[in-house]
């Protein structure tokens, strides 16, 4: 099936094409103020993504400052619950600032000071991209401003008041349905307005080309240490890989180089919030229509008319009305396999891997623990799964008390 | 020949320059538009600028997103703005209407469909903020089938190798962005803008518009000396969010700031 849609001497990892397609979907769909600073952005990559200097001060910060490598954690108890294959989590929620999202900004840190560009800005939904964006805008002494929905603002405070302490200017978006996607546009209009000092570090693998390439290629870092951690700790490759999808930048960063490993499952799961069947969810690539938004062609949440839908998760890293056009491309071709999990299974998931494993998990990830769960049971039990623990769960505290009736003011 | 070439030729041939007028379709009632239009073109308007109303208008400022939101309160779609467009052609046939909007709904109505249903309404041009020629290959195919002009953008940051593109990719006219930013933001640098004009008309043939930051008879009078057309968007539409509760107050606000914007034009050719 995936190889009749490639041509002859075409892999799976040499994607996107010149012009920034993964098949149909990717591209550049922006207004043309952008273009040449996407051209900038391009030229500046391409020259640096194989510079010895950069892949050496990258990794030397990835090590020293993030504390990577992230452990690969054989979750015993939470194996033994679910009665099947082993899940393996990959501790993501490790990392400093306790999620995958700082790979992709200690990367584009360095390509804005590599630019000579003064100020990055960033858009977040629940706090996370935000936070690391802050974060390494201080280690670098760049000015930062984040964008943010003021619906996400009531969601996420502590995220927000961190980013403040790191020095970051948070501005609060009230433009359409106040979310992520409303964030995503007020930074493309701050982009639009200061693209001679400013470079845009997008949080995920979406956006206009070369966004989820470079997202794509500095997250890879998750998945390349998996494969060699699992190979080592139990060797061979495992079964299945599965991830949250929000963005899918998690996603693509731990499927990337299993992409060629054809006996690997990989496996994204959405949020599908109060169920597909109700339309309230955030899931495109289960109940999606494809159409462009925020620079791309990829599956939408959208209705007849192409207008977009507001987005339903409980997650508000996941309350995102599109998807990486890599996605896209993966599930079109059956090269991953994207299911949903509703907001109860997910904070179901949560509440396990505390009492089981003693690791507090971010909501979006608990909906990839969600469905690793119920999918370790339909496998046999010298089976393994791994499963990408993208963040940590401190900051859904709030969120969790509010739903137990619980006040922690 | 087009009726946005044919007009743009007219008014070349009057010695004037054309003025072009942005308004969102449905903003802020879509009972009001057709009525608006008309009287934009009772005031001199030589074409008029119909905004599609989108979720997401990234590229637009503050005062247009609230005009994008304020129609889609009333379920402005792209079929509606079609059925807008033909009734504003019952009454005239002369002036060009240029749609200006986001990808998205042109997709799902299906580049065909929206093609065929946009000439039989009347519709002239098309500018898709978030589509570069690049992109643009199979729309471009299905517009130039019904003869409509594809517009596109140039920018204060694009290349003389990009701007060769977007002239080649153009129609009718080519739409000089003069702000980096959004619309209705900041202020003009005149000279500039004029250097930057004078050297993009070297390059192509098409009459050059500038538009973004054109707010009254001041700002678009230097403007037109050396562009071939002017467009207003956001001083209009700032009008629209603050008469949204009276149509005939709005309707004289309008017609006054149109009027100023006019005679500037027409006295700085003189």
């Amino acid at each position: 099936m995936v190889s009749k849609q490639l041509g002859k001497n075409e892999m799976l990892t040499s994607f996107p094409d010149q012009s920034g397609h993964f098949g149909p979907y990717g591209g550049r769909f922006v207004s043309e103020t952008l273009m040449a600073a996407l051209d900038e952005l391009t030229l500046a990559y391409d020259s640096l993504k194989t510079d010895p200097e950069f892949l050496a001060e990258l990794g030397s910060d990835l090590e020293h400052y993030v504390g990577r490598a992230s452990p690969l954690y054989l979750a015993e108890r939470l194996t033994q619950q679910a009665g099947g294959a082993k899940i393996w989590l990959k501790r993501e929620d490790l990392n400093h600032t306790g999620a995958h999202k700082i790979n992709n900004c200690i990367g584009q840190a360095l390509l804005a000071r590599h630019m000579g560009k003064p100020r990055i800005i960033a858009e977040t939904g629940a706090g996370q991209h935000g936070v690391a964006s802050a974060t390494v805008a201080a280690r670098f002494g760049l000015k930062c401003t984040v964008y943010m929905g003021s619906e996400d603002i009531q969601r996420q405070s502590l995220n927000v008041y961190r980013m403040k302490l790191l020095g970051a200017e948070v501005v609060p978006v009230t433009s359409g349905s106040r979310t992520l996607k409303d964030a995503l546009n007020e930074a493309m209009r701050d982009w639009v307005t200061n693209v001679d000092d400013t470079h845009y570090i997008i949080g995920t693998v979406a956006g206009p080309h070369p966004y989820p390439m470079i997202v794509r290629d500095l997250q890879s870092v998750i998945g390349r240490e998996a494969r060699a951690q699992f190979a080592r700790q139990h060797g061979g490759l495992p079964d299945a890989v599965m991830a949250c999808v929000g963005g899918g930048s998690n996603a693509m960063g731990i499927f990337y180089p299993f992409l060629e490993d054809e006996t690997v499952r990989l496996i994204g799961v959405e949020a599908a919030g109060d169920g597909i069947m109700t339309g309230r969810h955030a899931a495109p690539l289960t109940d999606g229509i494809v159409g462009v938004l925020h620079g791309n062609r990829t599956y939408l949440m959208q209705d007849q008319a192409g207008l977009i839908s507001e987005t339903h998760s409980v997650s508000a890293g996941l309350d995102y009305p599109g998807v990486g056009p890599e996605h896209a491309w993966l599930k079109d071709i059956e090269r991953a396999e994207y299911v949903a999990v509703t907001d109860e299974a997910a904070l179901g998931a949560f509440r396990q891997l505390n009492l089981l494993e003693g690791i507090l998990p971010a909501l979006e990830s608990s909906h990839a623990l969600a469905h690793a769960v119920d999918f370790a049971a339909t496998l046999k039990k010298d089976q393994n799964i791994i499963v990408n623990l993208s963040g940590r769960g401190d900051k859904d505290i709030p969120t969790m008390a509010k739903i137990d009736g619980i006040s922690i003011g | 020949m087009g009726r946005l070439t044919s007009t743009i030729d007219a008014v070349r041939a009057r010695g004037q320059k054309a003025l072009v007028a942005y308004i969102v379709a449905g903003d802020p009632h879509p009972d009001q538009t057709v009525d608006l239009m008309h009287a934009l073109v009772a005031e001199g308007v030589d074409i008029i600028e119909l905004g599609v109303p989108f979720t997401d208008p990234e590229a637009e400022g503050p005062v247009i997103q609230l005009a994008h939101e304020r129609a889609l309160v009333h379920q402005v779609t792209l079929a509606k703005v079609l059925e807008l467009v033909a009734a504003f052609r019952l009454e005239d046939a002369n002036t060009p209407v240029v749609l200006m909007g986001y990808l998205n709904p042109i997709e799902a109505m299906g580049y065909e469909a929206f093609a065929q249903q946009a000439k039989l309404s009347g519709v002239d041009g098309l500018i898709t903020v978030n589509l570069p020629p690049e992109e643009a290959g199979p729309l471009a195919v299905a517009l130039q089938d019904k003869a409509i002009d594809p517009i596109y953008l140039l920018a204060p940051t694009t290349t003389d190798a990009r701007a060769g593109l977007v002239c080649r990719a153009s129609r009718g006219f080519v739409y000089y962005v003069s702000l980096k930013g959004t619309t209705g933001s900041g202020s003009l640098d005149v000279t500039a803008v004029c250097e930057r004009v004078a050297h993009l008309k070297a390059q192509t043939p098409l009459p050059l518009f500038v538009g973004f930051g054109i707010k009254d008879g001041a700002t678009a009078a230097p403007i037109a000396e050396v562009a071939d057309g002017v467009v207003v968007g956001s001083a209009i539409v700032t009008l629209m969010g603050e008469f949204e509760a009276s149509p005939q107050a709005l309707k004289s606000a309008v017609i006054e700031l149109v009027r100023d914007i006019r005679t500037a034009l027409n006295a700085s050719n003189a």
